[in-house]
């Protein structure tokens, strides 16, 4: 038992950087960007092909990152630029990049449990029995390192801007910004976070694969969701911490319900949509029709 | 000055609900100038204040400001000179942002936003000083969220934002009409204040005659996309709610004739 719960642990922990970047696009941004599921893959393909071909991990994890950067980009630039729905313009880049992924990887699934990753050596360094352990240190170590930055970054003039237009964007034009430019650093910022976590989580498990995103945005979801329940507290540091503990939760509750006899690992998928449509029906039932402020 | 000459504005053109907005509209704006504008239901009002701020373009024309041509300018560049007040108090302020963070965004207004911290410490106790002129407690409530306050206190905030660098115009789209009476006075007597106060040349658009009457020092009346009525200082003080109201009426005949003929 304990084995599941270290697992979930571990899993829950690099997959937290991901549901990071959901929160940048879904809750600051206020916009649902389908960009995620394959700037999840992206990130795998990128990692997996540069440490096959001989890259540092280090290095390829930081492409990886770049390229989810670029794919968020590309989104925000099909949204502002060319005025595509936002909803559109990621649907648009997650069917283009399933393309990409496949012409960066050359196949559908490359296996990494033959290479160096940034897990095994640091397993090796610090002499750990196994990568989880790696992985969990490298997932708090991570995690901790984004939390700081990015609430620095949410606190500098910049940031500001980023969180204005995503409540109002006629107030941060009238005030002199370009709001194209913030929500592309904001979708770029989002997916750059999903691809790093996409290559991680990629090294944890030995192989990249082309379908590893199906369903990021749901899992995502459902890590910010339980945050959200667990601290009401709408600073940005809490929430962040929240969302931490919301993706292992998550995966505690996924390791358990798996063990569960009548489910199977199949049905996943469905189960966490079901939590996520409930959860997000239910938060939204309780508010009054439209956000009204008191008077 | 503002010179605004010649502007024209029609929305779906081309097509059968083609609308000649604004129609071949000039007019000339002193420094200093508060001029409160009258007219019907789409008579181009607020499409004249988008067009000033930039968020609506031109067809034709041009807008200048001092000895600068901000006809091609994007809206966001444009708030460098230009200041708004919306008529929804939701529109001038960020609800997620606390008051601080919301007056920090407006002292910055027309500047390039950098990585620098997005408010400092020396700031806050600034923006702590002028929220006391507004009389309304909100100097006890830096730290909280503008999505917490009223209105009214919402309106007044985005007033105060607006003015925190002094612009060369400042546009008020019917900013009080969202608000109950009494707040709508405060938010008003307000905005004499700090217009007086800042010398600043103001387009104000009201639906209370009474009010375009009594505040600022020149009144201009628009119908289908034009200036019909333009009076300033001693002229206009002397003006009644009723030579208004038989304005109204005048003009909508006049252009029905004008219509049916043309």
């Amino acid at each position: 038992m304990s084995a599941i719960l270290i697992s979930a642990l571990a899993q829950g922990m690099l997959w937290a950087i991901m549901a990071i970047g959901i929160h940048v696009t879904y809750r600051i941004l206020n916009i649902s960007d389908l960009t995620s599921e394959s700037a999840f893959a992206l990130g795998g393909a990128v990692v997996a092909t540069a440490i096959v071909a001989g890259v540092d991990p280090i290095l390829a994890t930081l492409l990886a990152t770049v390229s989810g950067a670029l794919a968020g980009f590309v989104t925000g630039f099909l949204h502002t630029k060319l005025h595509i729905p936002s909803l559109l313009a990621g649907i648009l880049s997650m069917t283009g990049l399933y393309s990409v992924n496949l012409r960066i990887m050359g196949k559908a699934n490359i296996p990494l449990n033959m290479s160096d990753t940034i897990l095994t050596n640091l397993s090796e360094l610090l002499g750990f029995a196994r990568d989880r352990d790696a992985a969990i240190l490298l997932g708090i170590v991570v995690s901790i390192i984004i939390v700081i930055l990015l609430i620095w970054f949410f606190n500098t003039e910049f940031g500001f801007s980023i969180v204005a237009t995503g409540s109002n964007d006629q107030m941060i034009r009238a005030n002199g910004v370009n709001s194209d430019l913030t929500i592309i650093a904001g979708l770029m910022l989002s997916n750059a976070l999903i691809a790093l976590s996409g290559a991680l989580v990629s090294q944890y498990n030995g192989y990249a694969d082309v379908g590893q995103g199906i369903g990021a945005i749901v899992v995502g979801l459902a890590s910010v969701i339980i945050g959200e329940v667990i601290f009401k507290n709408k600073n940005l540091f809490i929430t962040l911490i929240g969302i931490i503990a919301g993706s292992v939760i998550y995966r505690l509750i996924v390791a358990l319900v798996i063990n569960l006899d009548f489910i199977s690992a199949n049905d996943m998928r469905l189960f966490t949509a079901i939590i996520v449509a409930v959860a997000i029906s239910i938060t939204n039932l309780k508010k009054p029709k439209r956000m009204k402020t008191h008077d | 000055m503002i010179e605004i000459k010649n502007i024209y504005k029609t929305f779906h053109a081309g097509t059968i609900n083609e609308n000649r907005v604004i129609n071949d509209l000039s007019l000339k704006i002193d420094d200093g100038d508060f001029v409160t504008v009258i007219g019907g239901n789409g008579a181009g009002k607020s499409t004249l204040l988008n067009l000033l701020a930039g968020s609506l373009t031109l067809d034709s024309g041009e807008i200048l400001i001092g000895d600068k041509n901000i006809t091609k300018m994007p809206e966001n560049r444009r708030a460098k000179y230009i200041a708004r007040v919306f008529q929804d108090p939701q529109s001038g302020t960020c609800k997620d942002l606390t008051i601080a963070e919301n007056m920090s965004i407006a002292q910055r207004r027309g500047k390039i936003r950098s990585l620098k911290k997005g408010i400092y410490k020396k700031e806050k106790e600034d923006y702590q000083k002028k929220l006391v002129s507004l009389n309304l407690g909100l100097e006890k409530r830096l730290e909280a969220k503008v999505g917490l306050l009223s209105g009214g206190q919402r309106q007044a905030l985005t007033l105060l934002m607006a003015t925190l660098v002094k612009p060369e115009l400042l546009l008020l789209d019917e900013h009080t009409a969202a608000l109950d009476p009494k707040t709508a006075k405060t938010v008003l007597d307000l905005t004499e204040k700090i217009v007086e106060e800042n010398k600043l040349t103001t387009i104000m658009i009201t639906h209370n005659l009474k009010d375009a009457i009594t505040i600022g020092n020149r009144l201009i009346m628009m119908n289908h996309g034009k200036i019909v009525y333009d009076v300033k200082g001693e002229e206009k003080a002397k003006l009644e709610v009723q030579d208004l109201l038989r304005l109204y009426d005048e003009e909508d005949a006049g252009l029905s004739d004008v219509m049916l003929f043309g």
